[in-house]
């Protein structure tokens, strides 16, 4: 896998262009965003998939801390493929290749000192289909802290615990944690695989349309959980549902062909974008 | 930037629904329009049998208003409109209201020309009133032009001339006033000339709120109660 570094593009802009960046910079924060160092940054970032076809283009954009912000688009725009960005997932697709820089606590996640397996850890992803692992609920949210060696009962059982009731479902499944997760619902399969993911306590959690595949009140549950994690985490969801976003998310930004559209707080942009491309989208409208 | 868009919708069905209501509204306003104007004309005509229309056109405005929030509702709960969808449901709806209080002030006026037509009333203060009637009714009709055609300038030059209408309201009390002291047997119908230019005063406000609304509308800022001022500077910001 081969990543041009930041560190070196930056070198080559002259000390011109670099005001010119800073406010550039600046403006792609969400306006209410108010702290100085933003937590998760992506700067120019580029992707491109097999034989050069580029998916993303020159990407910037800063996410305040534990606030939720939803990736909005067509299919196809981009926004699945920005999220895998966060945790390098889309290194696991043959060809692929990111220019640019993604600082997670002013430190470049696509440095090549950076261990993936760690920054995994430390930026957690849910997906569409609940996946849980073909074991009991109970191995299910324990099974991430084992592969760190914790093999202590008491922890692993205070780990579990603590994890199914921040995911809303510990008394849903209290009494059934050596059944296979498989037997539980889809809105609780979802709601275990967030267990699981959060039992390693990440500090960023990306959510790949973690609802589309669930009915109308586990989607509820799964948006109100949503809403309850932001207190411990920074969330990056992509959502095809323009209703949920607006209803779960802080900041929205909008992705069209590649391109970073429109970011601002989410109730400006569904009261009152300042980009039609963004109006035409949100309203359901022709481009 | 004004980004309200006149692109179809993909959902056809919520392009007739969006296109139905604001059709309700212009028809609605229209007949507020007339209802205002018939009220002056039965007024300072003497006209009782006008100005019984008017007032019994108000039940139809009030079930205009019903049925057009109704519509609003039935918008919000079933497309949760967006952006400039939202706006234009929002603006609606809040559209009806003041048409409808206008509706209330020519059926008030046409009120007061029922007892003036039966009183020996000396016409004094009816310039003003055809005077003031004409400016709130053509501020009506350029509030009403400005929400059809989407046009924030004209609904800013609308919430301009308010202040003038309460300029001339004002003078025209004064002059009522020292007619009532000079003609103490004039005094029940001079009430009635002044109610009705009260009336005709808070048209004027009503027009500007349909204007402030439409502004609202098209460029997504709030310009209620920040002066004239910075709404000009919100409407300038905009284009």
């Amino acid at each position: 896998m081969r990543h041009i570094m930041a560190d070196q593009k930056l070198r080559k802009i002259a000390p011109s262009e670099v005001a010119e960046l800073a406010r550039f910079k600046t403006a792609l924060r969400p306006a209410s965003d108010h702290v100085a160092e933003s937590f998760l940054e992506v700067e120019q970032l580029n992707l491109f998939y097999r034989d050069n076809v580029q998916a993303l283009f020159d990407i910037r954009i800063a996410f305040p801390e534990r606030q939720v912000t939803a990736f909005i688009g067509p299919s196809g725009c981009g926004k699945s493929t920005l999220l895998r960005c966060f945790n390098r997932m889309n290194e696991l697709i043959d060809g692929c290749r990111t220019e640019g820089r993604i600082l997670l606590e002013n430190r470049n996640i696509y440095d090549p000192q950076v261990d993936v397996a760690q920054l995994r850890r430390r930026v957690g992803m849910v997906f569409q289909k609940p996946n849980p692992f073909p074991k009991s609920v109970y191995d299910n949210i324990a099974f991430g802290l084992k592969v760190q060696g914790i093999k202590n009962r008491r922890v692993l059982d205070e780990v579990v615990e603590r994890s199914l009731r921040s995911a809303a479902l510990w008394d849903e499944v209290k009494d059934r944690l050596q059944d296979s997760a498989l037997s539980l619902s889809g809105g609780q399969q979802q709601r275990l695989v967030i267990a699981r993911t959060i039992a390693v306590e990440p500090e960023v959690l990306l959510l790949d349309e973690p609802a589309s595949a669930l009915d109308p009140l586990s989607t509820l549950k799964i948006e109100e959980l949503i809403y309850e994690l932001k207190a411990q985490y920074t969330i990056l969801i992509v959502t095809h549902n323009m209703q949920q976003a607006a209803r779960v998310s802080d900041y929205t930004a909008f992705i069209n062909a590649g391109h970073l559209v429109e970011y601002d707080a989410t109730d400006t942009i569904f009261t009152n974008p300042a980009n039609k491309q963004t109006e035409d989208y949100i309203t359901g409208r022709y481009g | 930037m004004n980004t309200t868009s006149q692109a179809q919708h993909i959902s056809q069905q919520f392009n007739r629904e969006l296109h139905k209501v604001k059709t309700q509204l212009l028809e609605m306003g229209g007949v507020v329009e007339r209802q205002l104007s018939l009220a002056i004309a039965a007024l300072v005509e003497g006209d009782s049998g006008v100005a019984q229309q008017v007032r019994d056109t108000d039940k139809s405005v009030n079930f205009m208003e019903v049925s057009i929030d109704e519509e609003c509702a039935r918008i919000l709960a079933r497309r949760q409109p967006a952006a400039g969808d939202l706006r234009l449901v929002i603006a609606i709806s809040k559209l009806t209201t003041d048409l409808e209080r206008i509706g209330d002030e020519a059926g008030k006026i046409a009120k007061q020309g029922i007892q003036l037509s039966e009183s020996a009333a000396v016409e004094k203060g009816y310039a003003e009133i055809r005077h003031i009637g004409q400016q709130v009714g053509e501020m009506l009709h350029n509030a009403l032009d400005a929400f059809a055609r989407l046009d924030a300038r004209r609904a800013l030059l609308v919430a301009g001339e308010d202040r003038s209408i309460d300029r001339q309201y004002k003078r025209a009390v004064r002059e009522m006033i020292s007619h009532m002291t000079e003609d103490p047997e004039q005094i029940g119908s001079s009430l009635n000339v002044i109610w009705s230019l009260r009336s005709l005063e808070r048209v004027g406000d009503h027009a500007r709120n349909i204007a402030e609304h439409v502004i609202y509308l098209v460029t997504g800022k709030d310009v209620r109660h920040i002066g004239l001022k910075a709404m000009a500077a919100q409407v300038d910001e905009d284009e």
